[in-house]
């Protein structure tokens, strides 16, 4: 095998699971400590996605509309908590599901008249758009490195702030046993605005990053939630650790299927069939490991102690 | 009482369609198109074309009125097939046109033939409705599928590139394509990727770049039509491709993808080559008019979709004309569109045996024009007068 191709392929594995857990660990956190369904998490990612692409095309400068859209969605999150999740907490889930669908179709179609149907590029500054040559062979759009820094800082960032800050240990207390919480005099009502709004400025920040590569368009989100529920069910609802390991795991599945799975299957059947049946196969690959998941693990691999 | 209210809706309703039946000589046009999600951008350049092609018939085919209903196929082969549906049943529409998507008209195909209607493609030619599954009934303005790619191709053996690597979506047209270029060209076909498609399509094509790049080919052929288009030119850019392995595509730069990149500033995709049946700058009195009237009235230029649904609605009301408006004698329909007596804005247009165009294909360039907007020019005319590869196969 070639290495240098394995490693590049290696590395697109690994930012394409880092993109997956900054949405993911919102999505794990609202469900595991509201316990509340929020499948207009990908809205939000869509929302901060055409939030700083537009806002790239007004200053010319991509990092810039970074740092400004990442409040907006916050905000973003903090409305739709406020208004939409707030007032259901205590019904269930299926009245969950049925608010946050009809709120996906409000924000797809709020999106479609302000910004049109056509989508937007997001133009990158020249030192990220160029290439990043590690060896001879081994060359890497600096682009993607970037988007392997910034999710591997903000892993480390959640991650320092859950274990080491009065904030985290009430979200892991939240994540474990949220009436005790309560119980406690923890303002809870604030913690779960927080988290919200947390959850949808990471969703944000990864629609963000995967702009300038897929430009910003409409259903985005649609895309990435079934997958980020696959991540979060194998990691384990409410788990950070099982979030960050299963994005990683379905992220590098996903790429090296895509690129090696037809050359495995050409050892066993003719060409044709291989390469019409591999990139099928690699599509329904992590669905297969969270079948095995839910059968053999149904509480996720790294499931939140004393739930 | 419950009863009394619905004979009174009753009542109203046959009230208010019996002008309608007065005016019976109208004329009715399906049109299904993508009009939501991401391919939504196509279906509306495609709608926009339409309605210009209307403004410019002044909705009428001679002394007949005609009248266009839009329906949206969600780029989904079963809500495409619904829509149809609908317009052949609850509409009673004459024609039903449009469809971008190959999988979409071959899941609606029956729907409108079975009915005894008219069916038009405005761009999807897979290659099954060009061959065994031909009607007489079906009409295409745009292509059969493979025909495009055949053409680049021919370019690729006369540019003498050595081996190619080929990336698609994996779907009927997808396969199409990539059969097509495989068809002429005589090089190496170091390896071959179809990606997921559908309103999730996948749209980041690390792996299969990185899986080309180390190919060692000299050439890369792709089809990524719409928004996927716009973002494989993205990556090609940013995985710094561009010298290393030259992009050859087919329905992917665009007039939809151009403006966009253009905006961002993707000045690679300058110069990149691309074959079609139809350009802007091609020169005959219909396209000059398509064109300037276009872009006069949505301030861009029409892409080949919109062009091709143009041709569509005139083809229709050509024959709806010819035929006097009279729609009960399918036989004379049918003949009238066959005799494709129109001015197409490609210039020559005549349909083969199995109803798809025998037309020329030409090698396009991206260009920058006279007022700094990127679009496409003709290079040369690859094929004269070419025949789809699936008419003999067509028994009719």
């Amino acid at each position: 095998m070639d290495l240098s191709l394995f490693v590049i392929q290696f590395l697109n594995g690994l930012q394409l699971g880092l993109l997956l857990f900054l949405v993911a660990s919102g999505l794990t956190l609202v469900f595991g400590i509201l316990d509340f369904v929020n499948l207009a998490h990908g809205a939000l990612y869509m929302l901060g996605a055409f939030v700083c692409a537009w806002l790239t095309q007004v200053l010319g400068n991509f990092l810039l509309a970074v740092l400004l859209a990442l409040p907006v969605t916050a905000v973003a999150g903090l409305l739709v908590e406020r208004f939409i999740a707030r007032p259901l907490y205590a019904r269930d889930h299926l009245d969950h599901v049925l608010a946050t669908f009809g709120l996906i179709l409000v924000i797809d179609t709020l999106v479609h008249l302000v910004f049109g149907p056509e989508g937007i590029a997001v133009p990158l500054p020249d030192f990220l758009n160029g290439q990043i040559r590690l060896t001879e062979t081994l060359v890497i759009p600096s682009f993607r490195l970037m988007i392997i820094g910034a999710g591997l800082a903000a892993a480390a960032g959640l991650y320092w702030m859950v274990t080491h800050t009065r904030l985290g240990m009430l979200i892991r207390a939240g994540a474990s046993n949220r009436t005790m919480v309560s119980a406690l005099g923890v303002d809870i009502e604030r913690l779960f605005a927080l988290v919200f709004a947390l959850g949808a400025a990471l969703a944000g920040l990864a629609g963000m990053l995967i702009a300038p590569i897929t430009e910003a368009s409409i259903g985005m989100g649609n895309n990435i939630i079934i997958t980020a529920f696959v991540v979060i069910i194998v990691g384990g609802i409410g788990s950070m650790k099982g979030a960050f390991i299963a994005a990683l795991m379905i992220g590098l599945i996903d790429t090296l299927g895509r690129s090696y799975l037809d050359d495995l299957f050409k050892l066993v059947m003719s060409q044709d069939a291989a390469e019409t049946s591999a990139p099928a196969i690699s599509a329904m690959l992590i669905y297969i490991i969270m079948a095995v998941v839910l059968a053999l693990r149904p509480q996720g691999l790294f499931p939140p102690k004393a739930r | 009482m419950n009863l009394n209210g619905f004979s009174r809706l009753a009542m109203v309703a046959a009230m208010m369609a019996a002008p309608a039946q007065l005016l019976a000589e109208d004329v009715k046009i399906g049109f299904v198109t993508t009009l939501t999600t991401g391919a939504a951008v196509i279906g509306n350049d495609m709608k926009n074309a339409v309605d210009l092609a209307m403004d410019h018939l002044g909705g009428m085919a001679g002394e007949t009125r005609l009248e266009v209903i839009y329906g949206d196929d969600q780029f989904a082969p079963d809500a495409g097939k619904q829509v149809t549906d609908k317009l052949v049943k609850q509409d009673n529409v004459d024609f039903v046109a449009g469809y971008i998507w190959s999988h979409v008209l071959l899941a609606s195909r029956k729907s409108v033939l079975d009915a005894g209607k008219f069916l038009i493609s405005a761009n999807a030619g897979p290659s099954q409705i060009a061959g065994k599954l031909c009607d007489p009934h079906f009409f295409s303005t745009s292509w059969q599928n493979d025909q495009t790619p055949m053409a680049m191709g021919e370019v690729l053996n006369r540019q003498g590139v050595q081996s190619l690597y080929i990336m698609a979506p994996n779907y009927a047209a997808g396969k199409d394509m990539a059969a097509g270029v495989e068809r002429v060209f005589e090089g190496e076909i170091k390896g071959k990727d179809l990606t997921k498609w559908g309103a999730d399509a996948q749209l980041d094509f690390s792996a299969e770049l990185a899986k080309a790049k180390a190919s060692g080919a000299n050439g890369l052929f792709v089809f990524y039509p719409g928004a996927a288009g716009g973002a494989f030119i993205k990556q090609y850019h940013q995985a710094g491709l561009k010298d290393v392995l030259p992009l050859y595509s087919v329905f992917t730069v665009d007039g939809l993808s151009l403006p966009k990149l253009q905006e961002a500033d993707f000045s690679g995709v300058l110069g990149s080559k691309t074959t079609n049946q139809w350009d802007p700058s091609l020169d005959n009195e219909a396209n000059k008019k398509f064109v300037s009237d276009f872009k006069a009235k949505y301030g861009g230029y029409p892409s080949f979709y919109a062009a091709q649904s143009y041709d569509a609605i005139m083809l229709i009301a050509s024959a709806v004309e010819a035929v006097g408006g009279d729609m009960s004698d399918p036989d004379a329909v049918q003949a009238a569109l066959k005799s494709a007596d129109f001015a197409s804005v490609r210039g020559d247009f005549s349909f083969g045996s199995n109803n798809m165009p025998v037309q020329d294909f030409f090698l396009r360039e991206v260009v920058v024009d006279a007022d700094g907007t990127w679009t496409t020019k003709v290079v040369e005319t690859v094929y004269e007068d070419h025949v789809d590869s699936y008419a003999a196969e067509c028994k009719m």
